[in-house]
């Protein structure tokens, strides 16, 4: 009798408990949805736009020519990106070996602290000291050397950090078998260690790859702009570039500069979704 | 001691990377002294940023050559950022916690033989986990010219009562797609490593799947989900071109709805460029390398924070 009377709530609670849980799944779901929607629609709306402006002159004329062109701004986004990483990987490469084998101290754990510091400053900020230092201050103007410095400069930190995630991860037998055998340390590092995390420390370089094609921001006070091909200066000359075309190109009243603006964003994101996607696959398997 | 050139070598290679920093912070204060002197308290409590007549001779204040009429304040900027950032934050928060759970808990882990015909793809949780984190690294200019093509025409139709997109509701909206990835793999991470024990000893209490989510999982992870947020606020701070595409590029007035257009610090210094290069004495360069040095300052407390929250909280095994 009392189980009679006690019931009707009880089941009422359960049945309150189950309506929660269910609306809760179900916005949780939705919120998923709603991350993983924009960027099927993104990838969507610039892979249409960007294919159905897709032409051979986009490769071969510049955009200060009358045809359709953004031969200048290709050419000029893969000038870039070959300085800057020819800055940077020697450089955070060598700081991840340092940090990996050697910085197991303060001064480690200082610059280590530091590089987190870098990578957490806005793009923006850095490309307005590159302003400063090297268009005012050296008087360099906008040019392909401020560019690839800031560029290496941003990317330095995920290199360095990268690297020394993958260096780390060697087993420290091999390091002490290398040393027995009479390694010096050069030959231990570069015949043992290295090789043996190359695969993360291409991975760190490849992600680097992405994120330098793919910023804006810290060119926009280094690169300038120019609307023909690269004429071999590194400094005193302005530098096209692809994301540039975007951000520009897509307030112009014009069909035609929306579609240099969508191919040019076509080109950007396959290259920097390709390169992450391979790079997410590639460390699944292994 | 033995000297040792390589590890002297790799040293001196890893110490470009405080050298870079220690020059950035050099420079930007460096070149923002005058404009500091010139500028005192009523850079961050002036609303109005004028550059003066540019083609008048300049005039002497405290010393120093400025345009006639020159003022820069920038609080419009600072609340521009401040406001953007805390609404991203507000949008990006429930997203992600969502978005966490739902993959943690409710997508089934479909192992990669029952993909028949793509043995290549990973199980479905690490698939959608994947596309996730694949947010996260949309250039910030295609979050822009997404906003701009397909984000700010649905505001503009269906939402604004003005019928203009642009603005501080845009740039938020954007803002909190581009944070929600990180904020969703941290707490991913840190709810995959709720023990197991605490997940059964709630079941075994009567709770239905979601209560031992929410009331036994989540409160676990608390301190960690503060870390993620507080560094996708950190980034949310800093980011550029794609606020500078929809926000509508006010300058000079507070933001009164969520359709004001305003500036970030950091969309203002890209879209002022030309205009500061036009100044003779040079005083609009420095007043912006001291509104840089201010982003730079507020977003390096705000990750510092992120970091003391995170080194004390990835203990998510000891729950007491």
């Amino acid at each position: 009798m009392s189980a009679s009377l006690s019931n009707p709530p009880v089941r009422g609670l359960a049945l309150r408990r189950s309506v929660t849980s269910a609306v809760g799944w179900i916005a949780c779901g939705i919120g998923l949805a709603l991350v993983i929607f924009p960027l099927l629609d993104i990838v969507g709306v610039v892979t249409l736009n960007g294919l159905a402006a897709i032409n051979w002159n986009l490769f071969t004329k510049d955009t200060g020519g009358p045809a359709l062109g953004m031969a200048n701004a290709i050419e000029g986004t893969f000038i870039i990106t070959i300085f800057a990483m020819a800055i940077a990987v020697p450089i955070g490469v060598g700081a991840g070996i340092y940090l990996s084998e050697y910085g197991k101290n303060r001064l480690g754990s200082t610059i280590r602290f530091l590089s987190d510091v870098l990578t957490g400053t806005p793009a923006v900020v850095l490309g307005y000291f590159s302003y400063i230092v090297f268009i005012i201050s050296f008087g360099w103007g906008f040019s392909l050397a401020a560019a690839a410095i800031t560029i290496a400069i941003l990317i330095v930190p995920y290199l360095a950090r990268i690297s020394e995630l993958a260096l780390t991860q060697v087993p420290n037998t091999m390091r002490e078998a290398a040393f027995a055998l009479g390694g010096t340390d050069t030959t231990v590092v570069f015949k043992v260690v290295l090789p043996a995390a190359s695969s993360g420390v291409i991975t760190g370089a490849l992600l680097a790859l992405a994120i330098s094609v793919g910023e804006t921001a810290p060119l926009i006070y280094t690169a300038g702009w120019s609307d023909y091909a690269w004429n071999g200066q590194f400094t005193h000359a302005p530098i096209a570039y692809l994301t540039y075309v975007i951000w520009t190109f897509i307030n112009q009243p014009d069909a035609h500069s929306h579609s240099l603006a969508y191919a040019a964003a076509f080109l950007v994101m396959m290259v920097v979704l390709t390169i992450n996607i391979g790079v997410r696959l590639m460390v699944r398997r292994g | 001691m033995k000297l040792r050139p390589f590890r002297l070598f790799v040293l001196i290679l890893s110490l470009f990377i405080p050298a870079a920093l220690v020059a950035v912070i050099l420079f930007l204060v460096i070149y923002s002294g005058q404009a500091i002197v010139f500028n005192g308290l009523h850079f961050i409590t002036n609303v109005n940023w004028n550059l003066g007549d540019l083609y008048d001779d300049p005039v002497v204040v405290r010393g120093i050559q400025v345009p006639a009429g020159a003022a820069y304040g920038v609080l419009a900027f600072i609340v521009g950022t401040l406001a953007t950032s805390a609404l991203a934050i507000l949008i990006a928060v429930p997203l992600s916690i969502g978005t966490a759970i739902f993959l943690c808990e409710a997508v089934p882990e479909i192992e990669r033989a029952t993909w028949r015909y793509f043995p290549w793809l990973p199980p479905l949780r690490q698939a959608l986990a994947m596309l996730v984190e694949l947010v996260a690294v949309v250039p910030s200019v295609v979050f822009g010219l997404w906003g701009v093509a397909v984000l700010i025409p649905f505001l503009g139709h269906y939402v604004s009562p003005t019928g203009n997109g642009y603005g501080l509701l845009a740039a938020s909206i954007v803002l909190a797609l581009m944070i929600t990835p990180i904020i969703a793999s941290t707490l991913y991470d840190a709810l995959s490593q709720v023990p197991k024990e605490n997940r059964e000893s709630a079941f075994a209490l009567g709770s239905t799947h979601f209560e031992v989510v929410t009331k036994a999982m989540l409160p676990m992870v608390r301190t960690t989900l503060i870390g993620g947020i507080v560094l996708a606020l950190g980034r949310a701070l800093g980011e550029t071109m794609a606020v500078l595409m929809v926000s509508g590029g006010g300058i000079n007035i507070l933001p009164t709805s969520l359709f004001s257009p305003i500036s970030t610090i950091a969309s203002f210094i890209v879209s002022q460029l030309d205009s500061a290069e036009t100044d003779p004495t040079n005083m609009a360069v420095r007043a912006l390398s001291e509104i840089a040095l201010v982003l730079f300052l507020i977003t390096l407390a705000v990750n510092a924070g992120a970091k003391l929250l995170s080194s004390g909280a990835l203990n998510v095994r000891k729950p007491q």
